[in-house]
C-alpha cells in the first residue's frame, strides 16, 4: 500500500508530513508501507492509495479520491490517529 | 599523483556529484542500508542535473521575456523567481552552494546548541536557495574556497536561527503553542506583517468570520497559477511589443500571442522541472539533517515552511496572497513612473509569503491587520530586490531574481558590507552577529532584536 503527503509546491510541508507518517508507521510496528510527497499539481489519483493533506487544500484535493485531512499539519496526535485509522481499515493492525 | 588529485579536483567542483556524495554521508552517518545509500546518491545526483536542466528550460522563456519587455518598454524587466535565480545560479555557484548549504545546517545545530535560539531549520529547499544566495554574494568579495564556506556557512546557519526567532512571537500566537517555529524565507515580512496588524487592526474581526468564494482555491496550485499570472504578463508584454517585432525577431513568423502564451507555458514548465529535480535532491539530505539535529540539541524546535500556518486561517491565505499581489502591481507602476529598474509581480513569492503575511497581520490585526500587513509586505518584496541586485555581481543582469524578504535582508546585509569593506567586513559583520546571538543568550535578554539584522 502506498500514502502520499500533498502541499502547494510539494516542498516542504508535504515532505514534513510524510517524515512524520514514516515516524508514525514505525511507531505502530506497520511495516511495507511506502510513503511519498507530492505538490498540488503533480499528485493524481494512481499515485498513491491514500493522501493526506492540510484543512486550507481539501477543496483542492477532491480529485485525488481516498482523502485524509488534516486540521493542523504539524499536530502529532492528530496524524497519529488518522494514519492509525487508515491501518486498520486496510487490515494492517 | 597529480592526475588522481585532479580527478579529486573534478569531483569536488562537479556540483551533482558533490550534492550526492553529502546524500550518501548523511545516510551512512544514519547507518542505513547499503541499497538505500545508493538509492539516494544517485536520486540526489540525478536531481541536481534535473535542477540544471530546468534552468535551461527557464532560461529559454526569459530570454525573448527580456527583449520583449525592453522592446515594448525601452527598459528591464526583471521576475523575481527564487526556483529561476536558484537555478541559473547552480549552475556557475553550485560547488560553493552545496558545501556552504553543509557547513550551514551544521553551524545551525551548533548555534542551536550553545545560544537559547533552539531553532532547527527543516525546511530544505529553503536552506538550499540561501546557501545559493550566499554563495554567490561570497564569491564576488573574491575570498578563497575555505573561508568563503565557513564564512558563508556561518552566515547561513545564523540566518536559519535569527528568521525563525524574529517571527516566533507571532508564530505562537497562530499555533498557540511553542513547539513550532516558521522557518521560511519570508520570515522577516511576515514578522513585520504581525507587527503591523498589531497597530493598524482589530485582531477580534477575524478574515475567518467571511465566506469567500471556494472557487479561487485552485490557485494553490502552482503550475495552474504560474501560468495564469506569466500569460497574462508574457500576452501583455507582447501586445504592447507589437506582432511585427515579434515575428520578426523572435518567434519565426508564429503568431505573436501564441509565441507570449508558449514561453509563459514554458516558463512555468521550467519552473516544474526544477521543482522535481529539488525534490530528488532534499528528499536524502533533509532527513539526515532532522535525525542529526534530534541528537545533537535537545529541546530543539523544529522550524517549518510556511503552509504550516495556512490551515489556521485559509481566508487570511487570499486575502494575503490578492493583496500582496496588489502591491506589488502599485510597486510596478511606481518604478514605471520613476524609471527604475521593473520588478514584475512574480506569483509564487505573492502567492507564499503574501499569504503567510496575510495569516500573521490577521493574527495581530484581523482582516484590517491581513490587507494592511500583506500589501505593505507586497511592496517590500516588489522594491527590495532593486537594492538586492546591484550586489549579486555577474547574477544581477539575468532577468531573475531573489525576491523573499529575508533573501533582501541577508543578501543587502552581506552585499553591502562586501561593497564597504571587502571580505574583511564580511567577516567582522558575521562574527559580530553570532556575538548578538551568544551575547542574548548570556545576559538572558527577552527579545531578539530583528532590526539588527536588517540593518
Amino acid at each position: 500500500m502506498k500514502m502520499a503527503a500533498v502541499c502547494g509546491s510539494g516542498l516542504g510541508s508535504s515532505f514534513m508530513v510524510e517524515m512524520n507518517i514514516n515516524s508514525v508507521l514505525k511507531e505502530l510496528g506497520v511495516t511495507g508501507i511506502e510513503v511519498a510527497h507530492y505538490d498540488m499539481g503533480s499528485a493524481t489519483p494512481d499515485l498513491a492509495d491514500v493522501f493526506f493533506v492540510g484543512g486550507d487544500l481539501a477543496d483542492s484535493a477532491q480529485h485525488l479520491g481516498n482523502v485524509v485531512v488534516l486540521d493542523s499539519i504539524i499536530d502529532m496526535d492528530e496524524l497519529r490517529e488518522k494514519v492509525k485509522a487508515v491501518c486498520v481499515d486496510n487490515g494492517l493492525l | 599523483m597529480n592526475s588522481i588529485l585532479n580527478i579529486l579536483i573534478d569531483i569536488a567542483s562537479t556540483p551533482a556529484i558533490l550534492v550526492a556524495l553529502i546524500a550518501v554521508l548523511g545516510l551512512g552517518l544514519q547507518k542505513k542500508p547499503i541499497s538505500d545509500v545508493v538509492r539516494g546518491g544517485i536520486k540526489t545526483f540525478v536531481g541536481f542535473l534535473v535542477v540544471t536542466a530546468g534552468a535551461g528550460v527557464i532560461e529559454g522563456s526569459l530570454a525573448p521575456f527580456g527583449e520583449m519587455f525592453q522592446h515594448a518598454f525601452n527598459m528591464q524587466g526583471v521576475v523575481p523567481n527564487n526556483e529561476a535565480i536558484v537555478a541559473l545560479a547552480l549552475t556557475k555557484y553550485g560547488t560553493y552552494t552545496a558545501l556552504i548549504m553543509l557547513a550551514g545546517m551544521a553551524f545551525n545545530i551548533l548555534i542551536a546548541r550553545i545560544t537559547r535560539f533552539k531553532y532547527i531549520y527543516l525546511t530544505g529547499h529553503a536552506t538550499l536557495y540561501m546557501a545559493c544566495m550566499i554563495a554567490v554574494i561570497m564569491s564576488v568579495t573574491k575570498m578563497s574556497a575555505v573561508p568563503l564556506v565557513l564564512v558563508g556557512g556561518l552566515a547561513l546557519g545564523l540566518a536559519n536561527t535569527i528568521f525563525p526567532a524574529i517571527a516566533q512571537p507571532f508564530t505562537k500566537q497562530i499555533t498557540k503553542n511553542d513547539s513550532v517555529a516558521l522557518g521560511h524565507t519570508g520570515n522577516f515580512g511576515y514578522a513585520l506583517s504581525g507587527f503591523i496588524g498589531k497597530y493598524v487592526g482589530n485582531k477580534e474581526k477575524s478574515t475567518e468570520d467571511i465566506n469567500f468564494p471556494k472557487g479561487l482555491s485552485f490557485l494553490r496550485d502552482s503550475t495552474v497559477s504560474i501560468t495564469l499570472t506569466m500569460g497574462i504578463v508574457y500576452t501583455i508584454v507582447a501586445l504592447f511589443a507589437g506582432n511585427d517585432f515579434i515575428s520578426k525577431n523572435l518567434s519565426n513568423g508564429t503568431n505573436y500571442i501564441i509565441y507570449a502564451l508558449q514561453q509563459a507555458g514554458m516558463f512555468a514548465a521550467g519552473v516544474f522541472v526544477i521543482l522535481a529535480g529539488v525534490r530528488l535532491i532534499l528528499a536524502e539530505i533533509v532527513p539526515a539533517f532532522k535525525g542529526i539535529s534530534e541528537k545533537l540539541v535537545p529541546n530543539s524546535i523544529p522550524a517549518l515552511d510556511c503552509p504550516i500556518v495556512f490551515p489556521y486561517a485559509p481566508n487570511a491565505v487570499l486575502i494575503g496572497f490578492l493583496t500582496s499581489f496588489v502591491g506589488g502591481i502599485v510597486s510596478l507602476f511606481i518604478m514605471i513612473a520613476t524609471g527604475t529598474t521593473v520588478i514584475i509581480p512574480g506569483v509564487v513569492p505573492h502567492f507564499f509569503c503574501g499569504a503567510t503575511a496575510g495569516v500573521f497581520g490577521n493574527a495581530t490585526g484581523g482582516v484590517r491587520g491581513a490587507v494592511v500587513g500583506s500589501f505593505i509586505h507586497g511592496v517590500i518584496i516588489s522594491f527590495m530586490p532593486i537594492l538586492l541586485m546591484p550586489v549579486m555581481g555577474d547574477l544581477g543582469f539575468q532577468g531573475s531574481t531573489f525576491s523573499d524578504t529575508d533573501y533582501g535582508v541577508t543578501g543587502i546585509f552581506l552585499g553591502k558590507l562586501a561593497d564597504m569593506g571587502g571580505q574583511i567586513a564580511v567577516v567582522a559583520g558575521v562574527l559580530a552577529v553570532l556575538a548578538l546571538l551568544i551575547g542574548l543568550t548570556v545576559f538572558g535578554k527577552k527579545k531578539v532584536n530583528e532590526t539588527k539584522e536588517a540593518a
